[in-house]
């Protein structure tokens, strides 16, 4: 017995053949290494060049809506409340709609194809580049909506929201398109979630004698509500960095109003149509507000992963 | 009257509120795949109407009173080579990084510092990526002296799918069983053998199936390109080309929507067309490939 083990042991890997799998190893190591760097690469490239227009107008950038390249004066407050408000309201539409549609794909009212085909539907949405929403905000959304605003401003003027003429590109639009674009992130991780609810719950609700709803409501979103927040903020982060179509339809105008249905701003729309022909001073501010942002999502999404480490081991 | 109750009563209040309900989430669904339905009819129609073999051969011509638009051969060919260079780069890297994360970490601090990362990487908005590759690539002329280049812009594109890559390739390893591993570690196979003959083939149609979506997506994305590979109206005809502005479906549908001229603003539909047409193509197909390795699984 002693004699075969170090028989075993003796019997050793050619020099050459450890090298390759130890270098196989490291290389591996580093490559998963790169994301690392690349995610601090980008944070700290976008700190150093924002670096000049920070050490200028400091925190004012945040509350400041003047934004000259004539007089070299800078501030993102329109940009940024643009981009909290548009994202927040769409999220606020999306949010009964995902879950909505997510419940009726997880629960039996239909035959169970009719669902799938429902749920791949929702999911080739998130497949459809976000330009190509624009260009059909722009020709096909905007003429179908426009009456309607013109009715909206006519009679629900008085509310500060809908208190401008409406304009042919405006920030009511952008929220309605990204509700379009919010809507498939949130209704798959929803689904996902109430497909994780244990089966046992739901039947232990029926049995004490609940309705559908009445477990639907008091049983099954509940135990799937971390997972769906989660999938609420993963939607939040996005609808904050969301570019195109968002550029397209919104307008931008940095002149600052309470109306949803005059022309705004996004931090990333502004990127998107000055960081090209921008320059001096300008590009540095562009880098600060492209910080901002970046902050904004990263806070967002770092907030979004917790939750769900924090909550996905409950069943 | 005690028999009664038994009955399924219409007008109860709890039945009454649970149809309501219903029809409130089949409501939805029907909202939810309204989009989806309009936005592929509208690109069937006005962009199908536009297809003809010259939009695939011609440059386009440059935003004017003239009423012929030209084609959009560079954006097209712009648009694969953009996307050729992405997956060059994001590919090697994020399979390598996720074999290190399936294969290697043993769940320590490193791989879940690794994979937090990762998802927050995939979280990054686009337009930052392309903000990035400014500050880095066209900004400094690092490239050769070039400033707006097609490959600054493959190199943003492959930012964004990176993480993708990274998620399928550890996700389809670790699908893979333990078994298959010990019997090759056990018949003396090293590390590296064992994975690159026995795991990476186990997984490879979900790494692969990932990985296209995540090209598809790419091929899409505008925000990280606007600025890095910007736009060019001209013929990519040789290898020197990656070093200047080049085209792309994505910023030409984005500048051309843009236009006040209803030329440049149909050859838009029909980038999206082609655009739409392609990446919808590679989602079902891989969708029902996936489902069909699904229920004929060997392991």
């Amino acid at each position: 017995m002693e004699e075969k083990l170090t028989l075993f042991k003796n019997r050793k890997r050619f020099g050459i053949e450890k090298n390759i799998d130890l270098i196989f190893k490291n290389t591996t190591l580093a490559l998963s290494s790169l994301v690392a760097i690349v995610l601090f690469g980008i944070i700290l490239v976008v700190f150093f060049q924002s670096f000049e227009s920070f050490s200028r107008y400091g925190l004012n950038f945040l509350v400041t809506s003047e934004w000259n390249p004539v007089k070299d004066e800078y501030g993102a407050f329109t940009a940024i409340y643009g981009t909290l408000v548009t994202s927040l309201l769409s999220l606020l539409i999306t949010i009964p709609l995902g879950v909505g549609t997510a419940i009726f794909i997880t629960e039996d009212f239909v035959p169970k194809f009719v669902r799938e085909i429902v749920g791949s539907f929702v999911e080739l949405l998130a497949a459809i580049p976000s330009v190509v929403l624009g260009l059909w905000a722009i020709f096909v959304m905007e003429p179908f909506f426009r009456e309607f605003f013109v009715f909206l401003h006519k009679f629900f003027g008085w509310i500060p929201l809908f208190s401008s003429e409406p304009a042919g590109r405006n920030s009511l639009l952008a929220i309605i398109i990204l509700v379009v674009m919010l809507l498939p992130i949130v209704t798959s991780i929803a689904r996902d979630s109430l497909n994780q609810v244990p089966k046992k719950l739901r039947n232990a609700s029926y049995g004490i004698g609940a309705s559908r709803w009445k477990t639907i409501f008091s049983v099954i979103l509940p135990a799937a509500l971390s997972g769906i927040m989660a999938g609420v903020l993963l939607a939040l982060g996005r609808a904050m960095g969301e570019t195109m179509a968002v550029t397209m339809i919104i307008g931008n105008s940095n002149v600052f109003s309470w109306s949803l249905l005059s022309p705004g701003y996004t931090i990333s729309s502004m990127l998107a149509n000055q960081f090209g022909e921008a320059d001096g001073s300008q590009v540095s501010s562009l880098f600060y507000a492209a910080f901002v942002l970046m902050i904004l999502s990263l806070v967002v999404n770092i907030f979004a992963q917790w939750l769900v480490k924090k909550f996905s081991l409950k069943y | 009257m005690i028999m009664n109750s038994l009955y399924y009563q219409k007008k109860l209040s709890r039945n009454v509120g649970d149809k309501f309900f219903t029809s409130l989430s089949v409501f939805c669904a029907l909202i939810a795949i309204l989009p989806l339905i309009f936005v592929v009819t509208y690109i069937l129609i006005k962009g199908g109407a536009q297809i003809t073999p010259e939009l695939f051969t011609l440059e386009p011509n440059p935003p004017g009173d003239d009423l012929d638009a030209g084609g959009i051969n560079p954006a097209l060919i712009g648009t694969l080579v953009i996307t050729t260079i992405a997956s060059i780069i994001a590919i090697p890297v994020g399979v390598g990084g996720g074999i290190y994360l399936a294969e290697y970490s043993n769940g320590g601090s490193f791989s879940k510092f690794i994979r937090f990362g990762v998802n927050v990487l995939a979280g990054v908005p686009s337009i930052i990526a392309g903000v990035f590759i400014y500050a880095l690539i066209v900004s400094t002329k690092i490239l050769f002296g070039s400033m707006y280049s097609g490959f600054a812009g493959g190199m943003a594109l492959s930012i964004l799918m990176l993480p993708t890559v990274i998620k399928t390739t550890d996700e389809g390893l670790k699908l893979v069983p333990n078994e298959l591993r010990y019997a090759s570690l056990g018949i003396g196979a090293s590390m590296y053998t064992t994975i690159l003959k026995i795991t990476l083939p186990t997984a490879f149609r979900s790494i692969a199936t990932g990985v296209v979506l995540g090209i598809a997506r790419a091929a899409g994305e505008t925000a990280p390109l606007i600025f890095t590979a910007l736009f060019s109206y001209y013929y990519i005809v040789g290898f020197e080309d990656l070093f200047y502005e080049m085209g792309s479906l994505a910023v030409l549908i984005y500048n051309f929507a843009l236009e006040p001229y209803d030329a440049q603003n149909k050859l838009a539909w029909a980038a999206s067309f082609i655009l739409v047409i392609s990446i919808l193509t590679v989602n079902i197909f891989s969708r029902i490939f996936a489902a069909f390795t699904e229920t004929t699984k060997r392991v």
